[in-house]
């Protein structure tokens, strides 16, 4: 232990004494092992997967809206987006099926393991972990900077799929074989193979990063940062590193045996007897089991949904209540609750297989445990609400994305416990309704938390402030549209509108959607805007914003006591943390203020430990 | 220490180049053969002369009992039910009351010393109408354009699973249009099938020459401009069991000759 | 231009940026559809139920509705008006207070009473369509095995038994005797496809390599859709059968009628055709 605690010491108090030599281009900001430059490198990887997994969103509500490739909003998108895409995904004018598959394949994809996870597990955790639990850097910053490029490794690989002969992996972001397994069956070749490779990638990436996340926050707390005085992003991000730790091997694993099967000829997931276009399949004995990669896949992936949500509720009430200017509610019970949810997540994965032909009797088993992974997500927002009741309220436009988060996310909690229940689910599973659950919780919930906290903590990641006037039109297009786009989809699920199907106008149970989904599809577009909104902004204000004071929202956690730009090493000094993290409005905080910072010793403090000594 | 750390980075970001451009760099080299070949076809190109070259008919019969006509179930796709007003049999076999086969493959499989002739300019065009393909049984040259149209108001998808040339897999909704495809490798039969109407099916004969003919309802066929030479005729059909049938023959033909060469297919 | 203005401009944008996507949308829709009442979105949007326990699920869906709706409205209400209420003011001093181990008890007693209730009421239901004891009796049997992208049914003929030469065999065409529980053999030729018929409330993965089953007892004459609900590739929008719920008496007829006649396409081992041989 004391091999780890020791680089604290010298990256954290004495690092100045060395002086500062100066650090080259590529070392300072390419090749950076401090772990603030690492965030926002990993900012602005998951910005750009954003715009291509949100491109990509476009394409396939520009389908859903006008399936018929009429219509003057058609018409006019479908030609702008012939320019970017080439004559095998989008020709004279008409989205092909089978690029229509990969657009909603890769979107899916990007937006899971390249926008929103490296936005939560790369960017927020490198930057907060040290900064507020008192830290001069991470435990291993070299394992740090290769969860990086080996992210950003990833990204190009997946991004590389578009561009091989056969396109890119159009099996669904599950990608369920055996559709992914035989080429034949699914025209792509090579794309679902850089998939494969390319998750592997990102796998490991996230390994790196749940490894050092976790050693961190065990052996690198300021003295005085005792567990229950960490802020909620600190735990939030520790509990998910542990589920990634726990959970990405196997689909490791399972993407693996998947590659076994495309290249080598294995038949992990491939029965006997296929036949292929009528003829027997050749060049694989078969006697796998399609279903093995449904349980490898969602013991990952179920999880992977945690791991997405819990990062984003950790932001969220961190935001909550530094704008209530109250402490959070329940503490305690949020801990408790995060570590329920992530105990329970590794029991719930067979509600995604209810009609899968598994065992009915696990379908029960699998009900029950779904049903009750919901109570601690009730908790929480029961929770949120207690913390905005008798609050402060500071409109802000961190906290508008933040009281966004909970309104949507309860959306989505609530609408997941119809899947919940088996015989609910038979009929709207695999369709609409799951999709628009999946967005409120992502859409809705994750990135609305990751916007939020974007606002709040971009003062201290670049020293400036991003425009609060542009911030709120972009939370309000955002929220408009958003609930335009995904609100609806609850209810072509309810009229039995099947997912990731191209064209549904040739059912007779479906045609009569087509206004509601080209209604939808427009509001997709201006949802679009709204985050170009943001990148412009979060750009523009990089470089321009008004220059940002050392703790512009009075908060209370450790990073906002250290000056802008943070220096390599972070702390000047070694913080000492005197109490809880949302000690706000506290009747014994001397002066006039309203928030009593961590670091801050109480009154009487100082003289007595002098007069000890 | 750092510098190995950069060092150990910069192989990795260059293994991970190789990887990326290993697609890239197999397309040129598949490029590159194409170019091969086209520069080598320049130097032994061969035409065909009309006026000398040998004439080379014949009649396709069947030897045994006419296999029994199956209707296609259409009504599996309304909008295919709606193209035809009578009940359509499968195209599998077409013969006629004397017994004379049609959509039969006849071409030149050996003899020619492999040469190689200059493709036509002129573009093939198989269109997919009523939920069939037409042409059902079609040969092209190596290299020669072959446009795939969509005339259904429903989609298709054509699944293309030879052996030598590369498989390909597209959907065509209504609409969409033609697609243009190019047939590279020489190659008897190319199986060319939509997925989404499992009868629809037709056979692709890719030839390095243009000896080669579909016999028509008559049962008849014709290849012209033969130049003069001993010749291995073969005839390919298939079958209603599943299995493709082909019956070679000798011939030997002087510079306008016209030779006949009759095939019988074993029926039932 | 003073502040109340600048918020009054404001606002009229947002609500002006509500409003007219929707105004255009539902001119669109009076337009295509003119008999179409806005409100037939949000009021009985389930598809016509037909068969024994498509209303079952009816309910149970409605009564997770119900409660969802109710928690719904009462957390978005409370929080709109914890907005409205606790918005900062000057001289407003916030509360401070760390929580309440009582309200945390109770919410999360009652939520797990609510959802284990809703948990034991699902399951009888589900037992009562997936359980295999309790699959209906000497019900009659009928094949469906999907490829990409068609459903090959398959009745067992008079013997009663598959794979004889009595088989019938359709693509796509799904005939069944009104009032008369049927059981359906699944078992997918490729890839993964999912037996979907809406108005049954009905879905079943169809999965290579192993058999799954569903039964149903239609109680609604008429023509209904089977549509695949898992992705099976390009063609999945396209792979749509028929279902035709007719008298017994109508279904025999149609089944002596198909009966000697051989449709060789539809039966998987005819679909191989010329494909590898051509030498």
């Amino acid at each position: 232990m004391s091999t780890i605690v020791l680089p604290k010491e010298i990256k954290g108090a004495s690092h100045d004494a060395h002086g500062h030599h100066e650090l080259s281009f590529w070392r300072k900001y390419l090749f950076s092992l401090d772990h603030k430059v690492i965030a926002i490198q990993f900012l602005f990887l998951s910005s750009f997967f954003l715009l291509v997994g949100g491109l990509l969103a476009l394409v396939v509500r520009l389908q859903l809206g006008w399936p018929d490739h009429t219509g003057w909003f058609y018409k006019s998108m479908a030609s702008v987006f012939s320019m970017i895409f080439s004559q095998k995904m989008i020709t004279g004018g008409i989205i092909l099926p089978e690029f229509y598959n990969s657009a909603f394949t890769m979107h899916a994809t990007f937006m899971i393991f390249f926008a929103v996870m490296p936005f939560l597990m790369g960017t927020f955790a490198n930057f907060l972990i040290p900064l507020q639990i008192g830290a001069g850097d991470m435990a291993f910053p070299r394992l740090n900077m290769a969860s990086f490029w080996l992210a950003f490794i990833a990204g190009l690989v997946m991004l590389s799929g578009f561009f091989v002969p056969g396109g890119a992996a159009g099996g669904g972001w599950t990608s369920y074989p055996t559709l992914s397994a035989i080429p034949e069956l699914s025209g792509v070749t090579w794309g679902q193979n850089l998939w494969l490779f390319s998750l592997l990638l990102s796998g490991i990436s996230s390994l790196l990063g749940a490894i050092n996340y976790i050693t961190t926050v065990v052996n690198m707390r300021a003295p005085g940062m005792s567990w229950m005085r960490l802020p909620l992003p600190i735990w939030s991000i520790f509990i998910t590193a542990v589920l990634l730790l726990l959970a990405v091997p196997v689909l490791g694993a399972a993407l693996i045996l998947l590659m076994f099967d495309r290249t080598l000829g294995t038949s992990f997931f491939i029965p006997h007897g296929l036949l292929v276009a009528g003829s027997p399949l050749t060049g694989h004995t078969g006697g796998g089991q399609v279903l093995l990669w449904q349980h490898l896949f969602w013991f990952f992936g179920h999880p992977e949904v945690y791991i997405m949500i819990l990062p984003a509720m950790g932001l969220t009430s961190e935001i909550l209540s530094v704008f209530s200017r109250k402490p959070i509610f329940g503490y305690k019970a949020m801990v408790l609750s995060m570590s329920g949810i992530a105990f329970l997540g590794f029991m719930v994965w067979g509600h995604h297989m209810f009609q899968s032909g598994m065992n009915p009797l696990l379908g029960t088993t699998f009900m029950i445990s779904t049903m009750l992974i919901a109570v601690p997500s009730a908790i929480k927002t029961f929770n949120w609400l207690g913390t905005l009741w008798g609050g402060n309220l500071k409109f802000t436009t961190a906290f508008f994305f933040a009281v966004g988060f909970v309104a949507m996310f309860a959306i989505g909690g609530l609408s997941g416990i119809f899947m919940a229940s088996t015989p609910v689910d038979i009929f709207i599973h695999d369709t609409y309704f799951i999709v628009g659950h999946i967005h409120y919780v992502l859409f809705g919930g994750s990135l609305f938390a990751i916007f939020g906290a974007i606002y709040y903590w971009f003062p201290k990641m670049f020293g400036r402030m991003m425009s609060e006037r542009w911030g709120k039109v972009h939370f309000w297009l955002a929220f408009l549209s958003f609930n335009g786009v995904f609100f609806p989809m609850h209810i072509l699920g309810i009229n039995g509108m099947m997912r990731r199907i191209y064209d549904y106008t040739g059912y007779a149970h479906l045609s009569h959607l087509q206004p509601m989904n080209a209604f939808m599809s427009v509001c997709a577009f201006i949802l679009g805007l709204s985050v170009l909104i943001f990148l412009f902004n979060m750009i523009w204000s990089i470089f321009k914003g008004p220059i940002a004071p050392v703790n512009p929202w009075h908060a209370t956690t450790l990073e906002w006591t250290i000056a802008n730009p943070i220096p390599h090493g972070n702390f000047a000094e070694m913080p000492r943390v005197f109490r809880g993290p949302y000690e706000y409005s506290a009747p014994n905080t001397p002066g006039d203020a309203d928030f009593y910072p961590q670091n801050v010793p109480p009154p009487g403090f100082g003289s007595a430990e002098r007069t000890a000594h | 220490m750092n510098t190995s750390i950069t060092r150990k980075l910069s192989y990795l970001l260059s293994l991970f180049l190789i990887v990326a451009l290993v697609s890239c760099g197999k397309k040129k080299e598949d490029d590159d053969d194409a170019g091969d070949a086209k520069d080598g076809a320049a130097t032994t190109v061969a035409t065909v002369d009309m006026a000398n070259g040998a004439t080379i008919s014949g009649m396709i019969k069947i030897d045994g009992a006419v296999p029994a006509g199956k209707p296609i179930a259409m009504d599996a796709d309304p909008v295919c039910k709606a193209a035809h007003s009578a009940p359509v049999m499968a195209d599998h076999w077409m013969v006629g009351s004397a017994g004379e086969v049609a959509n039969t493959f006849v071409y030149i499989k050996d003899g020619l010393g492999g040469a190689t002739y200059a493709a036509p300019a002129s573009t093939f065009t198989i269109n997919q109408q009523g939920c069939q393909y037409d042409p059902h049984i079609f040969g092209v040259m190596v290299g020669q354009k072959i446009e795939i149209k969509n005339s259904d108001q429903t989609m298709h998808n054509i699944h293309a699973h030879g052996e030598k040339n590369e498989q390909f897999n597209e959907g065509q909704p209504a609409g969409t249009p033609v697609k243009e495809k190019v047939l590279d490798k020489e190659e008897v039969m190319i199986p060319i099938k939509c997925d989404v109407h499992g009868w629809m099916n037709c056979y692709a004969g890719v030839l390095k020459h243009p000896f080669f003919a579909v016999s028509g309802k008559d049962g008849k066929f014709e290849i012209k401009g033969v130049p003069p030479g001993t010749y291995t005729v073969t005839a390919w059909h298939e079958t209603l069991d599943g299995k493709g049938m082909s019956v070679d023959q000798k011939i030997t033909v002087a510079a306008k000759d016209s030779k006949t060469v009759d095939f019988s297919l074993k029926g039932q | 231009m003073n502040l109340s203005m600048k918020r009054g401009i404001q606002w009229l944008c947002a609500v002006a940026l509500a409003v007219l996507p929707s105004a255009v949308a539902a001119q669109a829709v009076k337009a295509k559809y003119p008999d179409h009442h806005w409100y037939s979105w949000w009021m009985n949007i389930l598809p016509d139920n037909a068969s024994t326990y498509a209303s079952k699920i009816d309910d149970m869906f409605d009564l997770i509705l119900w409660i969802t709706l109710i928690v719904f409205v009462l957390v978005e209400a409370a929080l709109v008006y914890f907005l409205w209420k606790y918005r900062s003011k000057p001289g407003r001093k916030a509360i401070y207070y760390h929580g309440n181990n009582r309200l945390e008890i109770m919410w999360t007693a009652i939520p797990a009473m609510i959802l284990v209730f809703l948990a034991i009421f699902s399951n009888s239901l589900w037992s009562e369509i997936r359980s295999p004891n309790r699959f209906p009796k000497d019900a009659p049997v009928i094949r469906i095995s999907p490829r990409q992208f068609q459903w090959d049914i398959t009745y067992p003929g008079p013997d009663g038994k598959f794979d004889t030469p009595d088989d019938i065999n359709t693509i796509n065409q799904l005939y069944l005797a009104l009032n008369e529980p049927v059981q359906i053999k699944l078992l997918a030729q490729d890839v993964i496809h999912s037996f979907f018929v809406p108005e049954f409330r009905i879905k079943q993965d169809a999965v290579p390599g192993m058999q799954t089953a569903v039964w149903i007892n239609p109680t609604k004459a008429g023509e209904y859709e089977i549509a695949c609900a898992e992705l099976c590739g390009l063609g999945h929008y396209r792979m749509k059968g028929y279902v035709h719920v007719i008298a017994r008496d109508s279904l025999d007829r149609w089944k002596t009628a198909q009966a000697p006649a051989p449709v060789a396409e539809a039966a998987p081992t005819a679909t191989t055709d010329s494909s590898k041989t051509s030498k």
